[in-house]
């Protein structure tokens, strides 16, 4: 061993890396758990490659004595799995950077000596144990000791973990995370690492949930019965959850055979009384792009999740971009309006979640969750979620004989009844049609038709979810975000100390909220950030509101922008502005 | 039999006269007052073309959606309230063609809908160009050269994948064609009636009188439950059966294997979400 040290006292940054199969996401679902119930403040992300085997997939896991929620590019202490997980974190790694690995095996003559090792001999430790499968969990054991974890609530955790299963696999399990937590007494003891980070009694109460979860439950607040989709990643995770707890919630879960059955399924669903929503990604949803314009037409309410990937086509499957926002919003030829939520917190994608069923219910149109493969993939804890927040509004009426579907109405919006609620009838046609529901030609009636529906426009803008400001009032400088990057960029002023700059976060896209522009004028100097090429969100603004964004941070190679990142762009900025 | 419940005044009929689609409305109408289905329980899906018109020309809730899209809808329609009769109706190019991904498909998940095809072997609405069960060699002004595609042949791909109900119909015999639908609409499980129509503007080949010397009504001591023979017949080629070709009574309905309906059939839009339950799945969170 070299002479290695390291101490932390705050909040540290661990990463684990290695090939798909190696069981990273294993100790990432133990280790975010098992910190939390032990008092530690944790966020977790991954990034991986688009395969089942092989490649290097790595684990962020934030472990502090205070909330954390994003992306960092600091590594404290990295456990490569093999090595080409070194080559893949390559630039992440500094000279502060621990690497715990073997070294033998690991390391390559270019960088054998100019790094910060600590050689553990995992393979023949795991070898003894039974195998070098064990690899990832004597990795857990080791993090836990590192961490003072109770040995005790480790092994006790480990053992719920693996049960029920095979008593001889539990055992062995169980061995090499108490194997790996002897190694990180050693390391203690021996003064190469030290590691102090406070715990919090109240966080081992608190919840822990991915943006995945958060949007399903979410759809559970807002009544969801129905959700039919086709897998695509990253938006998979959504329809898991729900058919997970289809039982409990009178849920109908189903795969469809593509994406466009699963959209036209969720329109009749809605139909029937139905609240229903479909999840999809990238071509997925271009796929599902003319029975938006249905929705449109048949003034259908319907819960879009987009969780946005790198495009066009396959592009980067299992990564992120914010690239999807212009997709989402010309989606289904003609014109009709929708609403666009883009979440940045956890509890936000439950809060939105469950608004966009009532409002799809309420203005009969589609509204869209736009998320993205960052942030269904991202855990941290929270302290709860408030459901007293959450109601399922319901705006079905109970027909009569004289009952017309599409009746003309100043405000766009008719009372909408669905087929076996009373003595009428109720008709939707992808035509143009009567108030009825009837085929029409009539060229008039079409105008009428036309304005009706986009009369919604001016309800949904008046409900329009302002954007919030972090920071102070008087600033001189304003950053704009939108989505996923909201902690990060939170973090990344926290860190940079200016008074002067603040931060305007948009959870809701479309319609642009009336006070946007307001905001924007105020400031002597405006920068927007978005993880896409061509700065859609800027653009939208500036055809809403007709404001000239000053600068633009943009990002577009599928991962997330680091803190670091985003802290030093802005003070580039803000060096040459001075 | 007086359809008066299902009749509209005053409507402007899109099909051309002497069009198949008249008989088969009528024979529907016919049906579904036979087997007493009341209008507002009842709802008519279907796609984009002449034959897709059909809802609108009776009196119910209909769900006129995009091309090739009518089964999607009308499974989850039946799903959603299973009160409801579905019957998703359409022409042979939206269900065999731009739809034949969800033709497969709902022979596989089995909704307790019916499905009612008018199958012309022509594009009529975009006028004349082959369909998918258009006959080999039939010109066309795109199949300049005639067709060369294999007819697609829906009965012998539904027998083939265990359908719970197949049957033909020839849209010239009113009787036969209303006996057909009746049973196929009281039928549990997702039945298909395939009805041969002639198309007089656009299908000069496939005629009334083609089609009377090309079908044959299976007889009467043919065994619909005999799958091997049921996918005989449906590969013949000089001349088309009639009738109802196969059934398969165990096969179990899409709904039946949903949880929801494990305990009760009460239609989705009467329950309400327990947030009890919603509460204990948070807090569960807690625990990891």
């Amino acid at each position: 061993m070299g002479n290695s040290i390291l101490k932390k006292t705050e909040a540290i940054s661990i990463v684990l890396c290695g090939e798909a199969g190696h069981g990273i996401q294993t100790v990432e679902q133990i280790l975010t758990r098992l910190l939390k119930l032990s008092g530690f403040h944790i966020f977790a992300t991954k990034e991986y490659m688009s395969r089942v085997r092989g490649g290097s997939n790595s684990t962020e896991i934030r472990v502090s004595s205070e909330r954390v929620s994003s992306l960092l590019n600091r590594i404290d202490i990295l456990i490569p799995f093999d090595h080409a997980a070194l080559k893949h974190v390559k630039k992440r790694i500094s000279n502060e950077t621990v690497i715990l690995a073997d070294r033998e095996i690991i390391a390559d003559k270019e960088n054998n000596n100019d790094l910060n090792w600590i050689d553990v001999p995992f393979s023949r430790i795991a070898s003894e144990i039974g195998g070098t499968i064990y690899t990832n969990i004597l990795s857990a054991g080791i993090i836990a000791g590192l961490l003072k974890v109770g040995v005790d609530d480790l092994d006790h955790y480990i053992e719920q973990f693996f049960s029920p299963g095979d008593k001889n696999t539990i055992g062995k399990n169980r061995n090499a995370a108490k194997k790996g937590y002897e190694i990180a007494q050693e390391l203690i003891n021996s003064g190469k690492i030290k590691i102090d980070v406070a715990r919090n009694a109240g966080v081992t109460e608190e919840i822990i949930i991915n943006g995945a979860e958060a949007v399903g439950i979410g759809a559970i607040a807002g009544g969801c019965n129905f959700i039919s989709s086709y897998p695509m990643s990253p938006s998979t995770a959504v329809l898991t959850f729900l058919s997970r707890n289809a039982r409990d919630f009178n849920l109908i879960s189903e795969q469809a055979e593509d994406e466009i059955s699963a959209i036209n399924m969720a329109l009749g669903a809605w139909y029937a009384g139905g609240r229903a929503m479909v999840t999809t990604s990238g071509g997925g949803f271009a796929l599902m792009e003319e029975a938006v314009g249905l929705a449109g037409m048949i003034e259908s309410p319907i819960v879009i999740h987009l969780a946005q990937r790198p495009g066009p086509a396959t592009g980067l499957p299992t990564r992120t971009e914010q690239g999807d926002l212009q997709l989402a919003l010309y989606s289904g030829h003609g014109e009709f309006p929708k609403i666009i939520f883009a979440p940045g917190k956890l509890e936000d994608a439950v809060y939105l979640t469950h608004q966009a069923f009532n409002l799809a219910d309420k203005y009969q149109i589609p509204v869209f969750i736009l998320t993205d493969q960052y942030f269904m993939d991202s855990y941290y804890n929270l302290p709860s979620l408030n459901l007293s927040e959450t109601r399922i509004t319901q705006y079905i009426a109970k027909t009569d004989q004289d009952y017309k579907r599409y009746r003309l109405s100043k405000d766009g919006i008719s009372p909408r009844g669905i087929p076996g609620y009373g003595e009428g009838l109720v008709l939707a046609d992808s035509d143009e049609h009567d108030e009825e529901g009837h085929i029409t030609e009539d060229l008039d009636l079409r105008i009428e038709m036309v304005n009706k529906r986009l009369a919604k426009l001016r309800g949904i803008t008046e409900e329009a979810i302002p954007p919030e400001l972090v920071g102070r009032e008087d600033y001189r400088t304003l950053v704009i975000g939108w989505g996923s990057t909201f902690h990060v960029i939170c973090e990344a002023l926290d860190n940079l100390e200016r008074t002067d700059v603040a931060f305007l976060h948009f959870k809701q896209v479309y319609p642009v909220h009336p006070d946007t522009l307001e905001y924007l004028k105020k400031a002597e100097h405006t920068i927007m950030i978005e993880g896409n090429a061509t700065c859609q969100f800027g653009r939208l603004v500036k055809i809403t509101t007709g404001f000239d964004i000053n600068d633009k941070i943009l990002k577009y190679n599928g991962i997330q922008f680091t803190v670091e990142e985003v802290g030093e762009q802005i003070k580039a900025i803000l060096g040459r502005e001075e | 039999m007086n359809t008066e419940r299902f009749d509209m005044e005053n409507i402007d009929i899109a099909w051309c006269p002497g069009c198949g689609n008249f008989g088969i409305l009528k024979a529907l109408k016919t049906a579904l007052v036979e087997i007493d289905i009341k209008p507002e329980k009842l709802v008519m899906v279907s796609g984009i073309g002449q034959a897709a018109k059909i809802p609108h020309y009776l009196k119910t809730s209909i769900f006129n959606g995009l091309h090739g899209r009518a089964l999607p809808p009308a499974t989850a329609i039946k799903a959603v309230n299973s009160d409801l009769t579905v019957i998703a109706e359409s022409g042979d190019g939206d269900m065999y063609g731009e739809g034949g991904n969800h033709f497969i498909h709902a022979i596989r998940r089995n909704p307790d809908i019916t499905n009612i095809i008018h199958n012309n072997m022509v594009y009529g609405l975009t006028k004349g160009q082959a369909s998918p069960t258009s006959q080999s060699g039939f010109i066309t002004p795109v199949q300049v050269n005639g067709t060369h595609s294999e007819p697609f042949n829906p009965v012998a791909v539904a027998i083939s994948l265990d359908v719970s109900f197949i049957a033909r119909a020839f849209a010239g015999d009113h009787e036969q064609t209303k006996e057909i639908m009746k049973k196929a609409i009281i039928h549990q499980g997702y039945s298909i009636v395939d009805i041969l129509q002639p198309c007089v503007t656009f299908n000069k080949l496939n005629t009334y009188k083609w089609f009377k010397d090309h079908t044959y009504y299976l007889e009467d001591n043919y065994d619909p439950f005999d799958r091997t023979e049921a996918f005989k017949r449906a590969i013949e080629k000089d001349k088309f059966p009639l009738g109802i070709f196969y059934i398969n009574p165990d096969k179990p309905c899409f709904n039946e294997t949903l949880p929801v309906y494990s305990a009760s059939t009460t239609p989705l839009f009467r329950r309400e979400m327990d947030i009890e339950k919603l509460v204990s799945l948070v807090n569960s969170k807690r625990a990891g």
